[in-house]
C-alpha cells in the first residue's frame, strides 16, 4: 500500500484532458489520497520463449524513456514497485503471438509494463484484459530500429471495471508499430495511445474499435507527435453506441513540429449511433508547423443506422436482427480484418452480438 | 401457380408539408409466368407501388390490400414478404460497406430457403449464375454494391433474383442507366429465370426500350397514382409513338 506524495493536483474536470471524463466514477484513481496496490497482474498465456522473455523487475531498474504529462502515468510511475518487462530479441521473427492476460479484481491498483521489440524483430503482442478492475496503467513500448511490432490490447472487462491508462510507443528508424485498441467492456475506460518517432522512416498505424452500451464511458485520446522527418502515421478508430447514456470520446491529436519535413499523416474516426440517448464526442485536431510535408488530413463522422441498408437486406429475406448485425459487422470489418487473427475476430464480434441482443438490436 | 393481387391500393407518404397521397387506388393481378409492364411518366407513383408492395417503412398504406397466394403481404415484415416469394430489383441498390457479396448472397439464400445451402453445390451454383450474367468471380469478394458501376449493380440484382428463386419479381426501372450491352445481358438474365421457373414479373419502366428484350403479356399505363389504361403489347407501341401526354393532362 502506498499513497501518492507528489505534488500534483487531482483534476477538477475543467481541464481539457479531463473535461469529458466522469470523474466521480473513477474509484478515486485520479485523486492522490486514494491508496492503491501494486501487483504484477499479467500472466503469460502463450508465446513466451527464449526470444520473447517475460519477467518482473524492480521498477527502479526501468527508468522511463519519455516524459509524460498524464497524471495517471505519473501516479503509476511513482507508486508501482514491480514492473513487467517483455523483451523480444534482436532479429527474432516470431510467428506465434505473445499473449499476456490479466483478470483483475475490484480494488484500486497500478500497473506498469514495458515492451521492448529488439532491432529488426517481428512480433505480435496481445494483452487480454478481463475482470472488474480498478486500474491505472502505463505501457511503454519500444520499437527498435527496423522492428515490426503488432500490439493488440483487448478491453473485455466486466461491466464494473475502471481502466485508465497511457500506452506510449517510441518508434525508431524504419520501425513499424501497428496498434489495435479494442474496447468493448468496462464501466469507464480512458486510454491514451500516444506515439513518438525517434528515427526517420518510422511508421505508426493506430487502429481502434469500441462498442459502448447503456451507461458505458469509453474514451480514447490519441496523440501522435511528429518531431522527426519522414515518418508516417495512420489513425483509424471506429465505434458503435447503443443505449441510454452510452458515451464515447475520441480525441485525435496530431502534431507536426517544425523540422518534421516529409511527414505523412491521416486520421479518421467514425461513429455509428444505433439508438437514441447515446452520445459520441469526436475531436480531431491537427497542428502543423511545417509546410514541407507529404500529406496531413483528418476526418470524423458520426451517423445513425442507415435504414435503407436494413430495408435492402430485409427485402432479400434477411430478418431485421440479423440484418443489423451484418451491417454492424460490416462497419467494423475494416478494422477487425486487419487483426489477421480469426479467433480474436470471432470473439470480439460474438461479444458485440451478445451485447446487441441484450439491448434488443 | 402463384398470384399477386393488388386491390384498390392507396398509399401516402409523410412530408414536411404533411401527408401526401401518392397511390390512389391501384388494381393489378400478376400470375405466374406472366409479364406485366407498368409504364408511366416520372413522378406518377410507379416506384411507390413497387416499394409499398415490398414493405418500405417510408410509405403508409391508407387503404386496399395486397395478397400473394391469398396471404396478406401488408401484414408481413419486409423479410417475411421476401420469404413468401416476393422479390424487388431496385432502381438504386444500396451499398453495404464491409459485407461481401458472397456472405450477403449466402445469408439471403439461407434465410429464404430456410437452411444453409450445401457448400459444394452452392459454390457452383453461384459461379454458374455469375458467368451467365457476365460477372467476374472476383465480384463475390467485393462489398455489396460498393463502388459498383450502374451496370454491375443491376446485374447483381438479377443475380440475387436468380439465386433466391422468387414467385413474383418486381423490377423497378431495371433498364435505367444501362447501355445497350448491359441492357441485353440483364434482360437475358430475366428471360432465363423466367424460362427456368414460372416467375411472374412486374416490370416498371419509363421507356419502351427494355420491352424489345423482355416481351410483356400486358401493358398498364400508370399516371397520377393509378392505372389509367391497360392492354396488350400493342399499347407499348402506342406509348412509343405518342408519349404520356394524353394521360397527364388532367
Amino acid at each position: 500500500m502506498s499513497t501518492l506524495t507528489t505534488n500534483y493536483l487531482a483534476p477538477s474536470g475543467r481541464e481539457e484532458a479531463w473535461r469529458f471524463t466522469p470523474l466521480k466514477r473513477l474509484a478515486g484513481l485520479q485523486i492522490p489520497e486514494t491508496s492503491t496496490t501494486s501487483e504484477i497482474s499479467f500472466t503469460v498465456k502463450s508465446g513466451a520463449s527464449s526470444q520473447a522473455l517475460f519477467k518482473e523487475i524492480d521498477n527502479a531498474e526501468l527508468t522511463p524513456r519519455y516524459n509524460s504529462d498524464d497524471l495517471i502515468t505519473k501516479r503509476v510511475r511513482h507508486e508501482v514497485t514491480r514492473t513487467s518487462l517483455l523483451t523480444i530479441a534482436k532479429d527474432a521473427e516470431l510467428t506465434e503471438p505473445i499473449i499476456l492476460g490479466r483478470n483483475c479484481t475490484g480494488k484500486p491498483q497500478v500497473s506498469r509494463l514495458v515492451i521492448e521489440a529488439g532491432v529488426n524483430s517481428v512480433s505480435t503482442v496481445i494483452i487480454e484484459n478481463s475482470g472488474d478492475a480498478q486500474i491505472g496503467e502505463e505501457i511503454e513500448i519500444i520499437v527498435s530500429a527496423g522492428a515490426k511490432l503488432n500490439f493488440v490490447t483487448l478491453q473485455e472487462w466486466s461491466s464494473d471495471a475502471i481502466h485508465l491508462g497511457q500506452h506510449h510507443a517510441l518508434i525508431a528508424k524504419d520501425g513499424e508499430f501497428n496498434s489495435y485498441v479494442i474496447t468493448v467492456g468496462g464501466s469507464v475506460v480512458r486510454l491514451n495511445p500516444t506515439v513518438d518517432f525517434t528515427g526517420e522512416g518510422a511508421n505508426a498505424n493506430l487502429f481502434g474499435l469500441y462498442f459502448a452500451t447503456a451507461g458505458q464511458h469509453l474514451e480514447h485520446r490519441i496523440h501522435v507527435d511528429h518531431k522527426i522527418a519522414n515518418a508516417k502515421s495512420r489513425v483509424n478508430y471506429k465505434g458503435a453506441l447503443s443505449g441510454k447514456d452510452a458515451h464515447t470520446v475520441w480525441i485525435g491529436d496530431v502534431f507536426i513540429h517544425k523540422g518534421a519535413d516529409g511527414t505523412d499523416t491521416y486520421e479518421l474516426n467514425r461513429n455509428l449511433l444505433l439508438t437514441d440517448g447515446a452520445r459520441a464526442d469526436s475531436v480531431p485536431n491537427l497542428e502543423i508547423e511545417t509546410g514541407e510535408i507529404v500529406g496531413a488530413g483528418h476526418a470524423s463522422t458520426t451517423g445513425r443506422f442507415d435504414d435503407e441498408q436494413l430495408f435492402y437486406l430485409q427485402s432479400r429475406g434477411i430478418p431485421s436482427e440479423l440484418a443489423r448485425r451484418l451491417v454492424i459487422r460490416g462497419f467494423f470489418a475494416e478494422i477487425i480484418s486487419k487483426l489477421s487473427n480469426e479467433t480474436i475476430e470471432e470473439r470480439i464480434m460474438d461479444r458485440i452480438d451478445n451485447e446487441l441482443s441484450k439491448v434488443g438490436v | 401457380m402463384s398470384e399477386l393481387i393488388v386491390k384498390n391500393l392507396q398509399v401516402s407518404v409523410e412530408t414536411d408539408a404533411g401527408s401526401k397521397e401518392i397511390l390512389r387506388g391501384v388494381d393489378l393481378t400478376v400470375k405466374s409466368g406472366e409479364t406485366h409492364a407498368i409504364m408511366g411518366p416520372n413522378g406518377s407513383g410507379k416506384s411507390t407501388l413497387a416499394y409499398s408492395i415490398a414493405g418500405h417503412p417510408k410509405y403508409t398504406i391508407t387503404g386496399g390490400s395486397v395478397t400473394l397466394d391469398g396471404k396478406d403481404l401488408l401484414e408481413m415484415s419486409v423479410d417475411e414478404r421476401a420469404k413468401a416469394g416476393l422479390f424487388l430489383a431496385m432502381q438504386y441498390p444500396v451499398e453495404v460497406p464491409g459485407v461481401s457479396v458472397s456472405n450477403f448472397l449466402r445469408t439471403a439464400v439461407t434465410a429464404i430457403r430456410g437452411e444453409a445451402p450445401k457448400v459444394r453445390t452452392w459454390v457452383g451454383e453461384v459461379k454458374e449464375a455469375m458467368a451467365a450474367l457476365n460477372m467476374d468471380t472476383a465480384f463475390s469478394e467485393r462489398n455489396v454494391n460498393e463502388g459498383f458501376s450502374g451496370g454491375e449493380k443491376k446485374r447483381h440484382e438479377i443475380l440475387q433474383m436468380e439465386l433466391l428463386r422468387p414467385k413474383i419479381a418486381i423490377l423497378d426501372e431495371t433498364d435505367s442507366g444501362l447501355d445497350v450491352d448491359a441492357l441485353r445481358i440483364v434482360s437475358e438474365g430475366v428471360n432465363r429465370v423466367k424460362g427456368n421457373s414460372d416467375l411472374g414479373v412486374m416490370l416498371i419502366t419509363h421507356y419502351t426500350r427494355i420491352l424489345r428484350y423482355i416481351k410483356p403479356d400486358f401493358v398498364h399505363v400508370f399516371a397520377n397514382g393509378k392505372i389509367v389504361e391497360a392492354g396488350g403489347p400493342e399499347l407499348a407501341n402506342k406509348l412509343e409513338e405518342q408519349g404520356y401526354a394524353a394521360y397527364t393532362t388532367a
